[in-house]
C-alpha cells in the first residue's frame, strides 16, 4: 500500500498534496476553476464568484490572490408540513429548462413559489491556514433582511445535519466571526476535513490518471459540505472537465 | 518558566460601569472594582460583576458584554490580549461599560454562558493541536476528566501546576513541559534558572500557532496617548496564519516571524510592481542572522494609488506580547515557548502607522 501511494505522488506531481489538504495559493486556483466550470454548466442559476479580499485593507494592493468563493442570496425553501422526507424538500424550480438533467436533485431555487415561508442563504468558501483546508461560511436571512437566529436557521437543514447537531453542538456548526468581514457567520467546523477529503480524493479512480486534481477540488469538497446544509451540487460539476473520459 | 508564571498571574484592574440605559435607579450603582486575569476571558467575571448591579437592572434575560469607549469587546479574545491591543497607552484601573441587556449579535459570537467559553477554549487548542502535530488526536482522545480539570486551572487562573500537569500530555511542544513541572518541583532549590536558559535554547522546528492582531493606528505620533482609539473592528486587521519555521531557519527572531505574516509591511522601497514582486520573493527566503529592532525599522512598503499620486508608509509602531514590548530581535522559539496563552496560540499585537504622502 505504502508503494502505491509512492507511485501515485509521483504522477500527481504538480498537483495536490494526496493528504487532502490544499495550500491558500492552490486554493485560489482551485477556485477559479471551479467559478469557471459553475458558469459553463450552470449557466441559469446563480454563479459563484471570487471576492478578492485584504486582509489589512488599508493597504492598496492588486494581489487577487486572497479573498473567498462566494454564492448569494440563494432560496432555500422551509420544509413543509406534508413533505415526504426532510432533507428532500428543497425542489429545484424548473428555469433550466434542457439543462435540468444536469442537476442532481439541485437545491437551488432562484425563484421562490407563492405562500411558503422563504430563507436566503448566503455561501462563502475561505482558506484555512490552520487546517489547510476550505471552510464553510453562511449566512441565512428571511425576505426582509432579518438575519435568522440559530435557533431558525436549524430548522432549514437536512434532519441527519440536525442529528448531527444535537450529538456535537460545539465542533459541527457554530456561530464565529467572519475572519473579513468582522460579522457573525455560520460556520461549519473544518477539522475533520482533511481525513474525508484523503478518502474521497484516493477513492476517484480517475484522481491519478490526470493533473487537474487541484480544479476539481472545490467541487468535490463542495459535493460534501453542500449536504450539510442541503445545497447540492450537479453531478456534471464532479466529471473530468479536462475532455479525457475514463 | 518565570514568564510563565508572571502571565498566569497577570491580571488587570478593572473599574466596570453598568451603562446607563440599564439603570433603573438612583443614584446609579457605583463601579464595579474586579481584578481579571490577563488568560482569563471577560464573561467568566459575570458572577462577580452581577451582584454590584443586579437591583438595578430592567427586568429581562441577562447576557453579559462588555464596551470600551463605545466598541463591544470580543469575549473569544484573552482579556489580557484585549487590554493590550485596545489600550495603546496601558489605562489603570481600565475603565469598561459592563451591558446585561441588548447583546449585540451581528457583532459578537453568542455566549451562554461558561460553556461557550470553554468550547472556544478547546477548539482553539484542537486548532493548534492540528498546526503543530497535522491532526487533533491529543485533545480529542483527552480523558473527560482531564479536560474539566484543565479547563479549571484556566478558569482559576493560577493554577499553573494543574494546567502544566494536564497540558504535558498533550504533546503541541512550546514549552517543554516536563522541564518546566521538574522545575517546579525543585523550585525551592536556588539556582534554578538554568532551566529556564533550556527552554529558552530549544530551538524548534515546523509550524507555530500565532494569532496576529495589526491595529491601524493612522498617522504617527509620538506619545501612545495620543493614538485614537478603536471605535470599529475594521482597525484591526485579525490574521490566523501559523508561522513556519524550518529546518534551515533554526535562529528565527519574532522580527522574521512578523515579517513573516505580514509581508505586506516590509516591501522595501518598492518603485514600481515588479520590483516589489522580486523582494517579496527575495525575503521569503529570509536573511536569519539579521538583527532589526522593530522602532529602528525603516522598511517601509509604499503601494502606490495611481490615480492621486499618494503613496502609503505603513509601518511597525509597535509590538506587544503579553504587556510587553520586546526587542524584536529575540528568537522567535523562546517569544512562543515563554508569552504564549494556555490554549498553546501565540497572541501578537501589532500597532502600525500609516502615512499618507503626496508624491
Amino acid at each position: 500500500m505504502k508503494q502505491m501511494v509512492g507511485t501515485c505522488e509521483a504522477l500527481v506531481e504538480n498537483t495536490l498534496a494526496l493528504d487532502g489538504t490544499i495550500s491558500s495559493s492552490d486554493f485560489y486556483k482551485a477556485a477559479c476553476a471551479f467559478v469557471h466550470r459553475w458558469n459553463l454548466i450552470n449557466s441559469d442559476f446563480p454563479s459563484w464568484s471570487w471576492i478578492p479580499c485584504q486582509k489589512l485593507r488599508w493597504i492598496s494592493s492588486d494581489d487577487k490572490a486572497e479573498g473567498y468563493l462566494s454564492l448569494e442570496k440563494i432560496c432555500l425553501q422551509r420544509p413543509q408540513e406534508n413533505e415526504q422526507e426532510k432533507g428532500e424538500c428543497f425542489e429545484e424550480i424548473d428555469t433550466a429548462g434542457n439543462n435540468n438533467e444536469s442537476l442532481d436533485e439541485a437545491t437551488l431555487v432562484p425563484f421562490p413559489s407563492d405562500h411558503q415561508e422563504v430563507h436566503y442563504y448566503d455561501f462563502q468558501i475561505l482558506h484555512c491556514a490552520s487546517y489547510s483546508v476550505p471552510v464553510l461560511y453562511f449566512r441565512a436571512y428571511s425576505c426582509d433582511g432579518q438575519p435568522l437566529t440559530f435557533e431558525e436557521m436549524k430548522k432549514d437543514l437536512p434532519s441527519q445535519s440536525e442529528d448531527a447537531l444535537l450529538n456535537s453542538k460545539w465542533t459541527f456548526i457554530t456561530q464565529e466571526e467572519h475572519p473579513y468581514l468582522n460579522r457573525i457567520w455560520f460556520k461549519l467546523h473544518p477539522c475533520g476535513t482533511r481525513e474525508w477529503m484523503k478518502l474521497l480524493l484516493l477513492s476517484d479512480a480517475s484522481w491519478f490518471k490526470n493533473a487537474i486534481a487541484i480544479e476539481r477540488y472545490v467541487a468535490s469538497w463542495l459535493s460534501v459540505v453542500g449536504q450539510v446544509v442541503g445545497l447540492r451540487i450537479p453531478m456534471e460539476m464532479l466529471k473530468d472537465g479536462g475532455g479525457i473520459q475514463f | 518558566m518565570e514568564a510563565l508564571r508572571y502571565i498566569w498571574e497577570g491580571a488587570i484592574p478593572l473599574q466596570i460601569h453598568l451603562h446607563e440605559s440599564e439603570v433603573t435607579t438612583i443614584p446609579s450603582p457605583p463601579p464595579a472594582m474586579v481584578l481579571a486575569p490577563r488568560i482569563g476571558y471577560l464573561p467568566l467575571l459575570a458572577s462577580q460583576i452581577k451582584p454590584y448591579f443586579s437591583s438595578t437592572l430592567p427586568p429581562g434575560v441577562d447576557t453579559i458584554w462588555f464596551e470600551y469607549k463605545g466598541l463591544p469587546l470580543k469575549w473569544h479574545i484573552p482579556t489580557g490580549v484585549l487590554f493590550d491591543l485596545l489600550c495603546a497607552e496601558p489605562e489603570r484601573p481600565w475603565n469598561l461599560t459592563v451591558h446585561f441587556r441588548g447583546y449585540p449579535r451581528q457583532l459578537l459570537i453568542p455566549c451562554e454562558g461558561e460553556d461557550s467559553i470553554k468550547w472556544s477554549f478547546i477548539n482553539s487548542l484542537k486548532e493548534a493541536d492540528y498546526i503543530v502535530n497535522g491532526n487533533t488526536k491529543n485533545v480529542m482522545s483527552m480523558s473527560q476528566p482531564d479536560l474539566v480539570e484543565l479547563w479549571r486551572s484556566v478558569l482559576n487562573a493560577g493554577d499553573l501546576e494543574a494546567y502544566l500537569r494536564i497540558s504535558s500530555k498533550l504533546k503541541l511542544g512550546g514549552t517543554d513541559h516536563e522541564q518546566v513541572l521538574n522545575s517546579i518541583t525543585t523550585s525551592s532549590l536556588p539556582g534554578q534558572s538554568t532551566s529556564e536558559m533550556d527552554i529558552a535554547g530549544k530551538v524548534m522546528t515546523g509550524r507555530i500557532p500565532v494569532r496576529l492582531y495589526v491595529r491601524n493606528v493612522g498617522e504617527d505620533f509620538d506619545n501612545l496617548e495620543d493614538a485614537p482609539p478603536v471605535n470599529n473592528w475594521d482597525d484591526v486587521s485579525y490574521i490566523n496564519r501559523p508561522v513556519e519555521i524550518h529546518e534551515e531557519c533554526k535562529c528565527l527572531t519574532l522580527h522574521d516571524a512578523i515579517r513573516s505574516l505580514l509581508s505586506e509591511l516590509f516591501l522595501e522601497k518598492a518603485t514600481t510592481k515588479e520590483e516589489s514582486t522580486t523582494i517579496i520573493g527575495e525575503e521569503e527566503r529570509s536573511d536569519c542572522t539579521e538583527q532589526v529592532d522593530c522602532k529602528k525599522t525603516e522598511e517601509r512598503g509604499p503601494n502606490f494609488c495611481d490615480e492621486h499620486f499618494q503613496s502609503y508608509h505603513p509601518s511597525i509602531k509597535l509590538v506587544r506580547i503579553q504587556g510587553i514590548e520586546p526587542k524584536c530581535e529575540i528568537p522567535f522559539s523562546w517569544v512562543v515557548n515563554n508569552l504564549m496563552n494556555p490554549e498553546y496560540f501565540l497572541h501578537i499585537c501589532v500597532f502600525v502607522t500609516v502615512q499618507q504622502v503626496r508624491c
